[in-house]
């Protein structure tokens, strides 16, 4: 399944959608957005090999959680397509970005623009931190740091039983200070594991704020090589770059991309909420509509009636 | 005398697994202290070594277990769920995948004090949801736990016994039902686990102090038959002694005072095992009797209940198994 779009035109797609929502409901998650638009928009419109969605374009109301008194539960996974050998399949691992990826759904003809209206609504399946049942997730990963583990299990399982298909996972850079992530890679590179792709947003950011005054990483792609991945760093929001570093030789290894990304890119503005960007509130009238202002011109777009 | 089967699990798990490629054998880096160091050696292709990084191992066995593999999990029971407890819970509890945790050396069954010591795994395991536990108490359990466990559909937590294990019983287990080994009608004794080879040492004694005992030994401890206990409970005339390898807060002592309680039974209950507190290194007849999880400490569990005491001292009481701290069959006690 391909889409009509350009990679860069579902970039700015989803930045709109993202920007829309936002202005909406005084908030939101706007620099992942920024941050990520580029790569998810790859992932989706170019990168991965998936199936039609095998779910309805207007998602479900939540359905019950996993239980054996819920014998018809499912993930959301199926708006990625179906599970089938030849198919890649793509964990979100930093799940706050679930936003971002409702609306790379919808700018690539896989979920209808009703799906996010349903965002974080009670009884809705379109949840803030996407859940396991959430538009194109499969797994649970608002535990930061467990996604990565969880597609090297499943790599590990579809190189064994011989499915082409590779397994992607998208990660955010605050997910290198947790343990499990370097312990994801050394068990890689001791089993071989390399149908195992990621894509990190590197915007530098987390929950407190910038992170290098939360706590240092320092060199991560050296550390990533030297765990056993084979790393490259780029340009994120640069395609070109991107789909070059996806070429990249790693037989044995699973392949890292460093994606370097500005929090702020096309929506200068944000720079104002500097460093506490992992959740945009507004803190007045004045200031939502100055934002819906510059980042409206930043877009292209007319500045959103959000009043009504 | 009693038989003492050497490594069960090692010839049982090779027995189930060998040559089905939908089981997977992992380990963290403790393979012959969980006895699966021959089946490594001989189906290596079925074995998955994981080093020691149990928050990796439980999230990829989730991922395993996505791709349809039924991975089990060897390692000591705590080191599967004090760490990686975050993993346990959205890896492999909330998507009901069939991980088997097979948890070794439960309770005090280890010299290896506080930071080898399962005492509160069955209290954690009791409160997530979609997780079953199953516990071994003879060989003849810890032979047929790899069947009863992969019969699950969805996460199981085991409690395994390892080295030398005595038999005690000569049918295998049936997932959700309840051994019943003596049919008195004065007082139930619920015990799991070791505790059980406890109560049955004890079971002459009693009886010659004219005590007519009701002797339930459960292997399945979630799911748990309310309705079957109830009757026992109904069965005898002077209340409940539950005696267990755990802390008597969330453990089957728990299990059966919600039980009654749920039912609105006003008998009397006493629960034995680790009160409110943490052991420490020393040999399993030490600590079981330090920690009053043992035959004696039953005797007078039931005399407090009773509110007599009937003479019963450790000499009335059948012999206690003596292992040797180290053995062949377990060179590193631990």
């Amino acid at each position: 399944m391909r889409n009509e779009k350009t990679t860069e035109e579902v970039a700015l797609g989803i930045r709109r959608r993202v920007f829309e929502h936002a202005m909406r409901n005084n908030g939101g998650y706007l620099s992942q957005a920024c941050s990520a638009a580029e790569q998810l928009a790859w992932l989706y419109n170019e990168e991965l090999n998936l199936g039609a969605p095998t779910l309805p374009p207007v998602p479900e109301p939540f359905q019950g959680v996993p239980s054996a008194d819920n014998p018809d539960y499912h993930t959301g996974a199926g708006y990625n397509g179906p599970f089938t050998p030849e198919y890649d399949r793509l964990f979100i691992a930093p799940a706050h970005y679930a936003l971002v990826a409702y609306a790379t759904l919808i700018e690539t003809g896989r979920m209808a623009p009703e799906g996010l209206e349903m965002f974080n609504k009670d009884g809705s399946s379109v949840e803030m931190i996407g859940a396991e049942h959430s538009p194109g997730m499969e797994v649970h990963n608002g535990t930061l740091g467990i996604g990565l583990s969880t597609g090297a299990g499943l790599a590990w399982g579809r190189k064994r039983r011989g499915e082409p298909g590779r397994t992607w996972v998208f990660m955010s850079d605050g997910e290198v200070q947790e343990g499990q992530t370097w312990e994801a890679v050394q068990a890689c590179a001791f089993h071989g594991i390399d149908n195992l792709y990621a894509i990190m947003d590197v915007n530098d950011q987390q929950c407190d704020g910038a992170m290098s005054s939360v706590m240092e990483v320092g060199d991560i792609a050296t550390k990533f090589r030297n765990f056993g991945a084979a790393c490259v760093e780029v340009d994120g929001h640069d395609l070109s770059a991107i789909r070059d570093a996806a070429k990249e030789a790693h037989e044995g290894r699973p392949l890292i991309i460093l994606a370097r990304t500005s929090p702020f890119h096309t929506m200068s503005i944000l720079e104002e909420r500097f460093p506490r960007l992992h959740y945009v509130r507004f803190k007045s009238e004045d200031e939502r509509a100055r934002f819906n202002t510059s980042i409206a011109a930043d877009l292209g777009v007319d500045p959103i009636d959000y009043a009504h | 005398m009693v038989e003492m089967v050497s490594r069960p699990y090692a010839t049982a798990f090779e027995k189930f697994a060998a040559g089905n490629p939908d089981i997977l054998c992992l380990s963290a880096d403790l393979t012959s202290s969980c006895e699966i160091d021959g089946f490594r050696d001989r189906y290596p292709d079925q074995f998955v070594s994981m080093g020691m990084a149990e928050q990796n191992m439980l999230s990829f066995a989730g991922g395993l277990g996505l791709a349809g593999f039924r991975p089990f999990i060897h390692t000591f029971g705590v080191f599967m769920y004090r760490r990686p407890y975050d993993q346990l819970m959205a890896s492999i509890a909330y998507p009901r995948r069939k991980v088997r945790l097979m948890g070794f050396l439960p309770g005090v069954t280890t010299p290896g004090g506080m930071t080898h010591q399962s005492i509160e795994d069955i209290s954690v395991m009791r409160s997530i949801p979609n997780m079953t536990i199953l516990e071994t108490g003879d060989a003849t359990e810890v032979e047929s736990i790899c069947e009863a466990a992969d019969s699950i559909d969805g996460p199981v937590w085991c409690r395994v016994l390892r080295g030398s294990v005595p038999r005690l019983f000569d049918t295998p287990i049936k997932v959700g039902e309840m051994r019943v080994l003596s049919e008195g009608d004065d007082i139930l004794v619920v015990t799991a686990g070791i505790t059980t080879e406890e109560a049955m040492r004890a079971r002459s004694a009693l009886a010659n102090a004219g005590l007519s005992i009701r002797h339930i030994h459960l292997h399945t401890i979630k799911p748990f038959d309310h309705r079957q206990l109830l009757d026992h409970i109904g069965s005898v005339k002077h209340g409940v002694v539950t005696l267990e390898n755990h802390v008597t807060e969330g453990g089957i002592g728990s299990l059966v005072a919600e039980t009654m309680a749920d039912a609105g039974v006003g008998k009397r209950l006493v629960r034995l095992g680790l009160k409110d507190t943490y052991a420490h290194g020393g040999s399993r007849p030490y600590l079981m009797r330090y920690y009053g999880l043992d035959a004696l400490a039953l005797v007078r569990g039931i005399e407090g209940l009773m509110g007599q005491e009937f003479g019963i001292s450790e000499n009335d009481l059948d012999a206690a198994r003596i292992d040797d701290v180290h053995s062949l069959v377990k060179a590193e006690a631990l």
